[in-house]
């Protein structure tokens, strides 16, 4: 590593300056801050304008069907396009720079990940691809999407069919690898190049086994996509070779290095990560040296926000109808605690939270809280007061995940944790559990399609079901479900990493990776109550003339998910053990760790029209419940109840997240600004202290939602933005379908 | 054993006292509230029974919420119903340095001194009365009510003497208690006091209409629309609520 003497200039320095490290550069050099936020600054003049140009294009945008413009010919590269900005007449405004494409909002071509979606993408909104690259691609290439159902069996195209297992990233890029976008100002592209080449010369002595070849490949190809972000760079005029010198600079870089994983990835989730602190620490050296200030540093955050609110990607209406609302999951982190104890709240995390106030709430970038009550008092007041008036961010639980992932991750998803720089993810969608529960009930015979599509076990043929025979059953069937669902999902990563190797990300991650491989349950509360429901009421299977489930009569009371009893949530905490357990059974592909999560993202409205009616009560087609949450109104006793029952399920048996997502009425929160401010920090410390992982905070009426339904053209409703399980989004832009899902959960409300 | 006929535990309220609070709703009830939202309050239900123990034992799940100024609100119905549930009660929380408010109407107030033995017991085991008052005049207060409001008053004279803390909360409801002359004179009633820490006016709200339709009784305010924010605004200005501020101090 060569020392930037003048870059470095006033930086204490330590093992960050001879091998990459940037978590020790941040503990070196931050500096915690326990004040209040009356320092913050109003936007500037230039943030105004920039900002009033944007919306304009996404009122455009929204005008237009919700695509604003798409290319149509040239294939996304980290290099492919021009330089591209907010506006031609306004573009000397931008602080920061850098577009996907040549135009704002406009979607780049990304085939890489399957070339019939790109294309059906295209053509839904109304837009025809180039013929001749129409032309090459059908005949010459083969995608991601074509090698994995090369490769599928029988048996895993009806899993994938049936929807047992769904939303599989086989038919787009499973994102949410975050690559270390802070090494880019830190060190700038030469030095990490350099890195990279001497890893490559390391990389095995000559005997060319499987991994060692894969490995050697992909080096070299994150060598070339780091030569390709200082190319992209240069076309907007900044040469990021070497280290970045201001504030600015550092900000820059940083965004060209996030940019280049957005012009060559449209995975799921391509997350931002945590560089708050990070971009702190050169704040306060301009700061004092007088080179910036503090209106220009909310300038700079506030301009690279907005950058982070304009990525876009080409998505077909099957995925919106997984991932409603056109998220991408740019998520980006403030606060948690430092390992030394020191809280790492800094100045820069409530200008990155007062970004929601300069220029309205806003879904991206996905604004994530990591939560521990010794954050600095101030900190926790201003960020729940954000969420009053907002709703636009989210809460994790700093004091579970520290432990686990150190004082240096991101979260690369909604919920997920990965440590920054030094780790990746196997994003693998979900296992429908609630399914399941009935192929035991029916021999493996979906209830929709009628199909055989799990295993021929005998069926249960009681009228009345018997507790003790069900779960003899269901385990059985959740053991074949875990191993067809591990092994789709490792045919899809290999594929993945051939046909749509993330290079520009993984070169911003050490090359000796650690890997984890990220299942997860969706329909969880429901088979939580529905077991219950046989335990302790009586449950009456009505089945069809086949013999299968079509209904279920429910005598009698029985205790639900979502009621702190004990009698319901154990259930819940011995499924997720199970399943958990089922899945570390199997292999998974390059000795990857296996973590489960219970969060379904919007997708549990899709989900739950696929699923048939389940004992506890839920109709047919019904959504099922999001994430981890209690099922439609089983909360009886009220938000905290509510909020014990999923605190009990330990974040050790779902490391890739538990998703919680909950409404309260303003008027239920306190009488005053004041008291509805430290009541909320209240309930939130109260949550997390008993080891709860996520929590979304919703703080509006159920009025507010009917209206905005009913009148989305209201300006007030433009941005009005909602958090459902993982993410936020414009309320505006969800389907009618969710809209009333959304409507129809539990609104926390006594008065 | 003691056993209190309650209604139901809602462990998030957070306008019912200070700070986070988790709620006790007992059942029994002698005032007949035109306003009343919790109608399903008002008899007690033999089947709806609980042990002091089996109740703390619900309640105190919540405790991680309550930090230094939360607690446990008991409300109702009207709690002063069941006095030795109360006190039995308040004792087993107080024993786990649990802050307790008593939400009350005061309806079942009386100096006779088997009660007043009862109730200053209640008072040492207690941090806190928010106390209703319905209307300060009495021949509204009857028709309002049902009842008298002059043991209402007697108790809050009697909490003042006593230098224990209250909240008085009033809901405003349109027609009724919306009259200036009458906020008037109740700001005439508390100025009087020493004990009063904060005073809220509670808009009257319609949330609870469709617990008459399942009961099967006839909503008597029927069309009666909520306060608008100009009256409230006045209410506040005329009780001078703003000016009773020793509920900001911990």
């Amino acid at each position: 590593m060569e020392k930037d003497l003048v870059a470095w200039e006033g930086f204490k320095g330590g093992h960050w300056e001879k091998f990459v490290n940037v978590r020790d550069f941040i503990q070196k050099n931050y500096v915690p801050y326990d004040g209040d936020s009356s320092f913050l600054e109003e936007p500037t003049k230039a943030t105004n304008i920039l900002w009033v140009e944007l919306q304009k294009l996404q009122k455009a945008e929204r005008e237009k069907g919700g695509v604003l413009d798409m290319d149509t010919s040239i294939i996304s590269t980290v290099t492919s396009h021009k330089p591209g900005y907010i506006s031609e007449e306004y573009k000397d405004l931008e602080a920061i720079v850098g577009l996907q494409t040549d135009k704002p909002l406009k979607r780049a071509f990304m085939p890489w990940g399957g070339f019939k979606m790109a294309k059906q993408a295209l053509t839904t909104h109304g837009y025809t691809l180039d013929a001749s690259v129409d032309k090459f691609f059908s005949e010459n290439v083969i995608t991601h999407n074509d090698a994995v159902f090369q490769a599928y069996t029988p048996e895993m195209m009806k899993c994938r069919h049936n929807k047992i297992l769904t939303g599989l990233p086989d038919t787009y890029g499973r994102g949410r690898i975050v690559g270390d976008y802070r090494r880019v100002a830190l060190y700038g592209i030469d030095n990490l190049i350099a890195e990279k080449m001497e890893d490559l010369s390391n990389c095995g002595n000559g005997t060319m086994t499987d991994d060692i070849i894969q490995k050697r490949q992909e080096i070299s190809l994150q060598i070339n996509a780091l030569k390709d972000i200082k190319t992209m760079a240069l076309s907007y005029g900044f040469d990021i070779s070497k280290p970045a010198k201001t504030a600015k600079e550092a900000t820059q870089w940083l965004y060209f290095g996030y940019l280049a994983a957005i012009k060559s990835q449209n995975g799921a989730a391509m997350s931002v990560g945590r560089i708050s602190t990070f971009l702190d620490i050169y704040i306060e050296r301009d700061l004092k040296k007088g080179i910036l200030t503090e209106k220009e540093a909310q300038e700079l955050i506030d301009h690279l926000v907005m950058k982070f609110r304009m990525v876009k990607f080409a998505r077909i209406p099957s995925y919106q109808q997984l991932f409603s609302g056109d998220p991408v999951w740019a998520t980006l982190e403030v606060a948690g605690m430092g390992q030394d104890g020191r809280s790492m709240v800094t100045k820069n995390d409530f200008r990155f939270l007062h970004t929601l106030e300069n220029m309205g709430p806003a879904p991206e970038p996905n604004l994530t809280v990591l939560w521990s009550d010794r954050l600095p008092k101030n900190f926790k007041d201003y960020a729940a007061h954000i969420s009053i008036t907002t709703s636009s961010i989210q809460y994790e639980n700093d004091d579970v995940m520290r432990p686990i992932w150190t004082d240096d991750y991101s979260i690369c998803c909604c919920v997920s944790a990965t440590q920054t720089g030094k780790e990746m993810q196997f994003f693998g969608a979900r296992a429908n559990l609630a399914k399941a529960l009935l192929y035991a009930i029916n021999g493996g015979v979906d209830e929709k399609s009628l199909q055989q599509v799990g295993p021929a076990y005998a069926p249960i043929t009681d009228e009345v079901l018997d507790y003790d025979k069900v779960m003899v059953a269901y385990d059985r069937m959740l053991d074949w479900l875990a191993g067809i669902y591990v092994n789709v999902l490792n045919l899809i990563q290999y594929m993945h990493d051939r046909y749509f190797y993330e290079a520009a990300e993984m070169a911003l991650i050490d090359t000796d990776v650690r890997r984890t491989f990220a299942t997860g349950i969706a329909g969880f509360s429901h088979v939580v109550d529905s077991l219950s429901a046989i335990k302790y009421a009586k449950v009456t299977v009505i089945r069809d003339e086949n013999g299968i489930s079509k209904d279920f009569k429910v005598e009698g009371d029985f205790p639900r998910y979502g009621n702190d009893d004990d009698r319901a949530d154990d259930i819940a905490v011995s499924l997720l053990h199970t399943f958990l357990n089922k899945i570390k059974k199997n292999h998974t592909y390059r000795n990857s760790e296996p973590t489960t999560s219970i969060l379904t993202i919007t997708s549990n409205v899709v989900y739950g029209k696929a699923t048939g009616a389940l004992p506890d009560g839920r109709p047919a087609g019904a959504p099922l419940s999001p994430g981890a949450n209690p099922s439609y109104g089983a909360e009886n006793n009220g938000l905290l109840a509510s909020l014990n029952s999923v605190a009990k399920l330990p974040y050790e048996d779902a490391l890739d997240g538990i998703s919680n997502t909950q409404t309260m009425n303003p008027d239920a929160l306190g009488h005053t600004p004041e008291e509805r401010v430290s009541n909320l920090v209240q309930v939130l410390d109260g949550y997390f202290d008993q080891g709860a992982h996520h929590l979304n905070v919703n703080v509006f009426g159920k009025e507010m939602l009917l209206d905005a339904m009913d009148h989305p053209e209201k300006p007030e409703y433009a941005n009005f933005t909602i958090r459902v399980s993982g993410y936020a989004v414009k309320f505006i832009n969800l389907t009618r379908e969710q809209q009333l899902d959304v409507i129809s959960r539990t609104f926390h409300d006594h008065m | 054993m003691t056993k209190g006929y309650y209604q139901s535990i809602e462990s998030f309220a957070l306008v019912d006292g200070p700070g986070v609070r988790s709620v006790l709703f007992l059942t029994g009830c002698p005032f007949r509230c035109l306003f009343c939202h919790n109608p399903d309050t008002w008899e007690f239900d033999p089947k709806n029974v609980i042990t002091p123990e089996e109740a703390l034992k619900k309640l105190i799940r919540y405790k991680t919420y309550w930090k230094d100024n939360g607690g446990i609100t008991i409300s109702g119905g009207e709690p002063l119903m069941q006095m030795d549930f109360l006190i039995e009660f308040c004792r087993l929380a107080k024993a786990e340095n649990i802050n307790i408010t008593i939400d009350t109407s005061g309806a079942p107030f009386n100096t006779n001194p088997e009660y007043l033995k009862k109730f200053d017991e209640l008072l040492t085991l207690t941090d806190l009365f928010m106390v209703d008052i319905k209307c300060i005049d009495d021949e509204v207060h009857k028709k309002l009510t049902g009842k008298s409001n002059k043991n209402v008053l007697e108790m809050i004279m009697y909490l003042n003497a006593k230098r224990y803390p209250i909240w008085i909360r009033h809901v405003l409801v349109p027609t009724i208690t919306d009259d200036d002359e009458l906020l008037s004179r109740m700001d005439g009633f508390i100025k009087t006091l020493d004990n009063v820490q904060r005073v809220e006016v509670l808009p009257y709200h319609t949330l609870g209409i469709h617990k008459y339709e399942i009961l099967g009784i006839k909503y008597p305010l029927e069309g009666v629309p909520a306060p608008s924010q100009e009256r409230v605004d006045n209410a506040n200005k005329l009780l001078h609520t703003d000016s009773y501020t020793g509920y900001l101090k911990k």
